[in-house]
């Protein structure tokens, strides 16, 4: 029995002080977006995706674990959000509550399966788990099949904030993701993410240190899940439906890429790859089917020549020169 | 009762698609560490090359059975060596990622060219009709499908047991430096396996083109499913794979007729209730 990992996930050394200039360039930057005349959907679609692949990124980059069913925790909290919106005419907050435990719900029962085997396992069982659940949303009546839940109501949050107010929803969406991102940032720094860390490095020496591995296993995947979650909660007020694109296998794979593209393991990586892939698909959308191809052709070139993604790349050159 | 025995004529032959795919996936697995994603595709070019034979050449059923394994093996053999090969030594990941990129490409080129609506391929006139068995109707080329599988998956399973050249494979799985000090080019040897696996995925696309037609997404969805066969039955043995594929088919069909919502996701079920109850898989050794 090997590593999980085999030390081949570029590890990329950080520096606290530079990611907090990051952090400080990113916020400000994507503050006066509404002010510069960008399709504010656009970004608030991107950053849906940017959170959606940190959180899958928690996991990958920090655990060790490649999920190829995400789009499940996507979907999921989506789903359960335009139904409250819609049928139970809750308001946006509890909504977004809903759908995220929903998510975290999800992810303990998945969870309690998928850690149960390693590595390569892994990936294969969540991708299995993530299309059982496309099937059971394609018969269950609540999600209208192929059409899905479409006409959502965006309402107040807090009775206050008007979220069909699209400067308005961009803040409240922006907020929500630098709350996810704060959240993943502090747990890759706590005592529990070093834990992660060791786990991905050597799994059999963590066990012998009397770590139970399988726990930190388990509570890494339900957190990873439960924001995958929020992202999706979220991404329901931005596109008004939630349909069974959302947890498609395809979606899944997506959301690898983008982690991939922007580097597996990197803080600020997801973002990155987000936004570059948001903007290909938008820039691309003519091309039909070849879209398809282009990621296909994506995934070959980061896997062969650029595995450690844009901003791993980035950061490693950086210390070259230093 | 005559719906019963075709949905179980079904299972067994979606059985034999997962014991074939199962058993290649089980055999690169072996020699690559590399879970080959890509299974699906190749799955469908088989399919694709035995209707280019029938349509631009006017090769039929029988010679495809032999020239798209082979042309689909070479193709997968020219993926090995460009690209399967730089990732030996990384991370089981990186395999999965272009694996999965790979065969993005190749269904994306055939869906701009074909759609995703069916090609059709006729059964070969040989095996046309059916039998009356007196307690069901047995229309020949599904009962054909059935035999030759299990033909196909018995003589791989002797090949890499019995034979020689088997030994070889499985020592190289073993340990590729030692045997590679014995003079044997383990190199050539892993581009053959990949080559062996991808062929009986092709296999599978030419038996499954006239029962499923020819559709560029035919593989799509089908790999998801065998990842789950792999799952439940382990990697570890090529005659476990051979029976869980050919087990999960046949319990398949059983839920088409006893409850037909279900049959859709009762391979995944049984994926989830088998990790609960001995997750190193049936037949796996513990990974």
């Amino acid at each position: 029995m090997t590593a999980i990992t085999e030390n081949s996930i570029p590890v990329t050394a950080r520096n606290t002080k530079d990611e907090m200039i990051a952090f400080g360039l990113m916020t400000a930057l994507l503050l006066v977006v509404p002010l510069t005349g960008v399709y504010p959907f656009f970004v608030m679609q991107a950053l849906c995706f940017a959170l959606l692949a940190c959180a899958f990124n928690l996991l990958i980059g920090y655990g060790g674990l490649l999920s190829f069913g995400h789009a499940m925790f996507l979907g999921t909290a989506g789903y359960i959000t335009a139904h409250a919106l819609k049928v139970w005419g809750l308001t946006p907050e509890l909504a977004i509550l809903v759908g995220t435990a929903g998510a975290a719900g999800l992810g303990i029962v998945t969870g309690v399966v998928a850690i149960r085997r390693q590595g390569i396992y892994f990936s294969m069982i969540t991708l299995a788990l993530s299309q059982l659940l496309y099937f059971i949303y394609l018969q269950t009546p609540f999600t209208h099949g192929e059409d899905g839940i479409q006409g959502i109501p965006q309402g107040h949050l807090f009775g206050i904030f008007n979220l069909a107010n699209p400067t308005i929803l961009y803040y409240v969406v922006l907020a929500g993701f630098l709350f996810g991102f704060l959240l993943i940032f502090r747990t890759i720094n706590s005592p529990f993410g070093e834990v992660l860390k060791a786990i991905r490095e050597n799994e059999q020496r963590a066990i012998s240190l009397g770590y139970k591995t399988d726990q930190y296993k388990l509570l890494a995947y339900i957190l990873s899940g439960t924001l995958a979650g929020f992202a999706g909660s979220l991404k329901v007020f931005v596109a008004q439906n939630a349909s069974l694109t959302d947890v498609h296998w395809t979606m899944s794979g997506e959301i690898v890429l983008m982690t991939l593209v922007g580097g597996l393991g990197t803080v600020f990586g997801p973002v990155v790859g987000a936004f570059v892939i948001i903007a290909m698909q938008q820039y691309l959308a003519g091309f039909g089917q070849w879209v398809t191809v282009i990621q296909g052709v994506i995934f070959v070139v980061c896997v062969l020549t650029f595995r450690r993604g844009v901003v791993g790349e980035i950061a490693h050159h950086f210390r070259r020169w230093l | 009762m005559q719906a019963l025995y075709a949905q179980l004529l079904v299972g067994l032959i979606n059985g034999s698609f997962y014991a074939l795919l199962s058993l290649g996936l089980a055999v690169i697995f072996g020699m690559l560490n590399i879970i080959n994603f890509a299974h699906g595709a190749v799955y469908m070019m088989g399919a694709f090359v035995a209707y280019f034979l029938l349509n631009l050449a006017g090769i039929g059923y029988w010679p495809a059975l032999i020239i798209a394994p082979v042309v689909v093996g070479i193709f997968g053999m020219f993926l090995e060596r460009t690209m399967l090969k730089w990732l030996s030594g990384l991370d089981h990941l990186y395999g999965l990622l272009l694996t999965f990129g790979l065969a993005l490409i190749i269904q994306g080129v055939f869906q701009n060219y074909f759609g995703s609506s069916g090609l059709p391929y006729s059964i070969p006139d040989e095996l046309k009709g059916g039998m009356n068995l007196g307690f069901m109707f047995l229309p020949i080329y599904r009962g054909w499908v059935v035999v030759f599988s299990l033909i196909v998956c018995l003589l791989t399973w002797y090949l890499i047991e019995r034979t020689r050249l088997g030994a070889y494979l499985r020592a190289a799985t073993e340990n590729p430096t030692l045997v590679r000090a014995f003079g044997v080019n383990v190199p050539r040897m892993i581009t053959l396996t990949y080559g062996l696996g991808v062929g009986l995925a092709a296999l599978a696309g030419v038996l499954s083109a006239p029962i499923n037609q020819v559709r560029p997404l035919m593989g799509a969805d089908l790999i998801i499913v065998v990842f789950a066969v792999v799952v439940i039955g382990g990697m570890g043995s090529i005659m476990g794979s051979i029976i869980t594929g050919f087990t999960l088919g046949v319990i398949e069909g059983l839920t088409k007729y006893f409850y037909p919502e279900a049959s859709n996701t009762v391979v995944f079920v049984l994926m989830v209730l088998v990790l609960l109850v001995k997750p190193s898989g049936l037949t796996g050794r513990a990974a």
